[in-house]
């Protein structure tokens, strides 16, 4: 037994263990156990043998509706820049045999549409996608068994387009008379009328975006640009850094500046409202200086948070298992990989419009989920469900939480100020690089063995980490919220169960491996708040999972893509290294030694899209400058519903990961954060975007929708290390690798 | 009241002469596509064409402007009618949140307007003061690449 036992939270192997040990556990770990029973997003599992969605919003009319006034869908997904608005339109419209024109698409707003939770982890098309396919499908059978008894001829004489349905004798009845006769508020079926994929007229194409042409000519678009009658501008005023407390505030000065309404001090949170956004931005300035703070708790520093991370107080959890040869009596490969805290760092601060009226808070958000927002905004509020309205309105990327939540709950603590009054808040630059929750720092320890053929036979990886995972499930979880003067408390964390993993995320490699023992050490006690980003611990779990199997293919003379191969079952899985080698031109034969290639495979999750990339890059020794060169990509996301769409995505993942993975880093000291703007925290510029980047899809004409938002961030971030590596003559194993040596401080 | 042209309007603008242009245009006159990005001239969300010249409107005083023309991407097409590299930005989808891409689109026009036919590696250099956080970037790039070798209608 190790010392860590006590601690180990079993509650994943729960189908091996009798009903007192159940007891035993659910008093230690009672959140991950309960998390089965809602999924990983945070929404109530009604239905489980129902596809997608439809699981935890069963009836058909909670997502289509039909009268008169046209056909109205409802998702609960929302459109982060991801194109997610435009391809539900591609599958509601495919699947009700209409022009997408002919739909009103209805996004997450707490009064309309289903509760489909966070629209997150590369879910919106596998569970949001699959729950419209279906549900539409099942309404338009509907519809035609309907028609089929007003008309009387069999549905096998009808055809139904753009919201008609005609029998082969000319006459027709409209989807709005149809309807009529049918019930859609009734449970969905756990399968949908078969539909030959071959003849999808919309799925499948590259619909253009619909959001994009108001987006390049001056439309509102966003919540930034929403501009209601009377609506007052506000700005808050947060500590220097978590845990300072507020000493004194003279407000007298700034209640007299121009245009200044209100100011609101409650506890630490301070706030000012101004009839300006300017004069607003001038008053919250003017509160800044005149605010006095405690010190804050010391930080661990940059150098010293892996070393913290190891020796904090950590909950172990077994990712995986299992021992099936015996252990390999080869030398032992073994290595550490680290990455720093990250920054979702939108380029848009987070902004949010709230209003009190007639009792209700309705609050216009760009948040991941109007619906667990909306329970933590009226737990903070002190008032029942039903009086805070959530509407999603597009804002800046967020990739993942940031400050979306939390400036929700600052509009709708200054509106409760002034009843009536619209008032908008956005936050400035360095709150939004502060204050949002960071993508955690991480540490992993690997050791891996091959057996005498030269195949991979043993396996043990240990990883730290603080939570990936604090979203809104509390009041607690809204940063404004601490800061009153009756405080609320975060709910304690909880990691992601498998099989979508948190910190754990893609910890367990897809190779074929004998003996293999993957853990996860949780921190829950943190330096800074953290929570989900893209990919969560895939992105360096990937990373250190990729390089080992690199290094191990080189040290037995061969090469890496085929040792991956030869280490697969999948054959999903190799067609995808294949393509990429292939369009790539792999193996690479480059003569510069100053350049080089590397490639990484991964399944995101273990569960959705497959993603293989080969990249080259380039290290300039008189500048001490890196560059992705070249990325040749391909991915299997199942049925492709829209190419372009999955295709910028994934350009986007490439050059996004490869930032993350080059150059960025949250920089801090004991005693402060340095990256509270964009020369503190350098992201990727147009000098070093690459010269290349292809993309191959591998469709899959009628299976499952996989999602493709997030499966490049792990394996581009491993590709790009191993091919700087190779140029460097040395693995690099410390992220951001341009941070640390042989190229930046160490 | 300060005077101020935009898009070939004249305006009479009540805002304090040491008013970001930026806040001006959005809330003053109600323009969208100008963005508030970093505040700092740090990211070019805000960026807007003055007198023929890409500047950060976040950090251009509204009393700095004087005579001088705003072009604001509203100046440039509109939805039914846009402009040739509005149009290519929709062709080619370059766009993911789009929150950067007014600010991208009119440092390109700036470019453009000077230099009809910049090579790669000068369009490469003009962007560099504009950051993109979805990364994309090859299409920004390709977009602007279509306009500059002339072939668009």
């Amino acid at each position: 037994m190790t010392r860590h036992d006590d601690r180990v939270d079993i509650s994943r192997r729960a189908f091996i263990v009798n009903g007192a040990l159940v007891v035993a556990f659910a008093t230690m770990a009672p959140a991950r156990l309960l998390a089965q029973k809602v999924d990983t997003l945070g929404t109530v599992i009604l239905a489980p043998n129902l596809p997608g969605s439809l699981k935890s919003n069963p009836f058909l009319d909670a997502w289509i509706k039909i009268d008169d006034s046209g056909i109205t869908v409802c998702t609960g997904k929302v459109e982060l820049g991801t194109g997610v608005r435009t391809a539900m339109l591609q599958i509601a419209a495919e699947q009700l045999s209409v022009r997408p024109a002919l739909i009103t698409l209805v996004t997450a707003d707490t009064a309309r549409t289903p509760d489909e939770g966070y629209t997150a982890g590369s879910h919106s098309m596998a569970d949001g996608g699959t729950a419209l396919f279906n549900a539409a499908a099942q309404v338009r059978f509907l519809l035609l068994t309907a028609a089929s008894s007003r008309l009387g001829v069999p549905v096998s004489r009808l055809t139904a387009k753009d919201g008609e349905i005609r029998a082969d004798d000319g006459r027709k009845v409209t989807y709005a008379e149809a309807v009529k006769d049918i019930q859609l508020h009734r449970q969905a079926d756990a399968t949908s009328p078969a539909v030959d994929p071959k003849t999808f007229t919309l799925i499948g194409t590259s619909l253009p975006r619909v959001d994009i042409p108001g987006k390049v000519t001056g439309g509102a678009a966003y919540v930034q640009d929403m501009r209601l009658p009377g609506m007052l501008h506000a700005r808050v005023v947060r500590p220097p850094l978590p845990g300072a407390r507020l000493k004194q505030l003279d407000v007298t000065a700034v209640e007299k500046l121009p245009g200044v309404v209100r100011v609101v001090v409650d506890g630490d949170f301070i706030g000012v409202l101004a009839d300006d956004e300017w004069r607003a931005i001038v008053a919250a300035r003017a509160l800044t200086r005149a605010a006095g703070w405690t010190a804050a708790p010391a930080l661990p520093g940059y150098a010293g948070i892996h070393a913290a991370l190891r020796t904090l107080p950590a909950k172990v959890y077994p990712t995986a298992s299992r021992s099936t040869a015996p252990v390999s009596t080869k030398p032992a490969f073994t290595c550490t990989h680290t990455k720093q805290y990250v920054q979702h760092g939108s380029i848009g601060p987070s902004c949010a419009v709230a209003q009190l009226a007639d009792g209700t808070m309705t609050v216009w958000t760009h948040t991941q989920g109007v619906y667990p927002l909306r329970g933590g905004l009226a737990e903070m509020l002190g008032v029942p469900l039903d009086k805070v309205h959530c509407i999603h309105v597009e804002g800046s990327g967020c990739y993942g939480h940031n400050g979306a939540d939390d400036v929700a709950a600052d509009a709708a603590l200054l509106a409760r100020a002034v009843p009536g009054q619209p008032v908008r808040v956005q936050w400035m630059r360095d709150q939004e690089q502060l204050w949002e929750p960071y993508g955690p720092a991480m540490a992993t320890d690997l050791k891996a063995t091959l057996d005498d053929a030269g195949n991979l036979r043993d396996w043990n990886f240990a990883l730290w980490s603080t939570p990936h995972n604090e979203r809104i499930v509390n009041a607690g979880r809204l940063a404004p919220a601490t800061l009153l003067a009756k405080p609320f408390v975060s709910a304690p964390p909880v990691p992601i169960p498998n099989p979508e993993g948190d910190a754990d995320r893609n910890a367990v490699p897809p190779y074929r491996i004998p003996n293999l023992d993957v853990t996860m050490n949780f921190v829950p006690e943190m330096p800074f708040r953290t929570s989900a980003m893209r990919s969560l611990g895939a992105h360096i779990n990937v990373v250190s999972i990729e390089t080992t199997v690199d290094e191990l293919a080189r040290s037995v003379g061969q090469d890496p893509v085929d040792f991956r191969i030869r280490h697969l079952d999948d054959p999903r899985a190799v067609e995808v290294i294949r393509t990429a080698a292939r369009e790539f031109g792999w193996p690479y034969r480059g003569t510069d030694d100053r350049k080089a290639a590397g490639f990484a495979f991964s399944r995101y999750k273990n569960i959705m899209g497959y993603f293989a990339i080969a990249v080259e890059v380039a290290y300039d020794p008189d500048t001490n400058a890196v560059r992705l060169l070249r990325a040749v990509a391909a991915i299997d996301c199942g049925q492709i519903v829209n190419p372009d769409g999955a295709r910028n995505q994934i350009e986007g993942g490439i050059l996004q990961s490869t930032s993350w993975t080059l150059y960025e880093a949250v920089d801090f000291d004991e005693i402060q954060v340095h990256s509270n703007d964009w020369s503190g925290y350098p992201i990727m510029r147009f000098s070093q975007v690459p010269d290349e980047v292809s993309v191959h899809i591998v469709d899959r004409p009628g299976l499952p929708f996989l999602g493709a938002a997030e499966i490049a961030q792990g394996p581009t971030a491993a590709a790009v290390t191993i091919a700087l590596s190779r140029v460097m003559g040395s693995p690099l194993r410390d992220l951001p690798l341009m941070r640390h040596a042989p190229f930046g401080r160490t | 009241m300060i005077e101020l042209r935009v898009n070939g309007v004249l305006h009479q603008v009540e805002a304090g002469p040491e008013t970001p242009l930026l806040y001006v245009l959005r809330n003053d006159l109600r323009m969208n596509g100008a963005k508030f990005g970093c505040g700092m001239g740090q990211c070019g969300a805000c960026t807007v064409i003055v007198q023929g010249k890409p500047v950060f409107s976040c950090v251009t005083p509204l009393s700095s402007i004087g005579a001088r023309e705003v072009v604001t991407i509203e100046g440039l097409g509109t939805l039914a009618h846009p402009s040739p590299l509005q149009a290519s930005f929709i062709a080619h989808q370059a766009a993911q949140c789009g929150y950067c891409i007014s600010g991208m689109i009119m440092r390109a026009q700036a470019l453009l307007a000077a230099n009809p036919h910049p090579d790669e590696a000068t369009i490469r250099e003009h962007m560099e003061p504009n950051l993109c956080r979805c990364g994309t970037h090859m299409r920004i790039l390709a977009a602007i690449r279509v306009v500059a070798a002339g072939e668009h209608a």
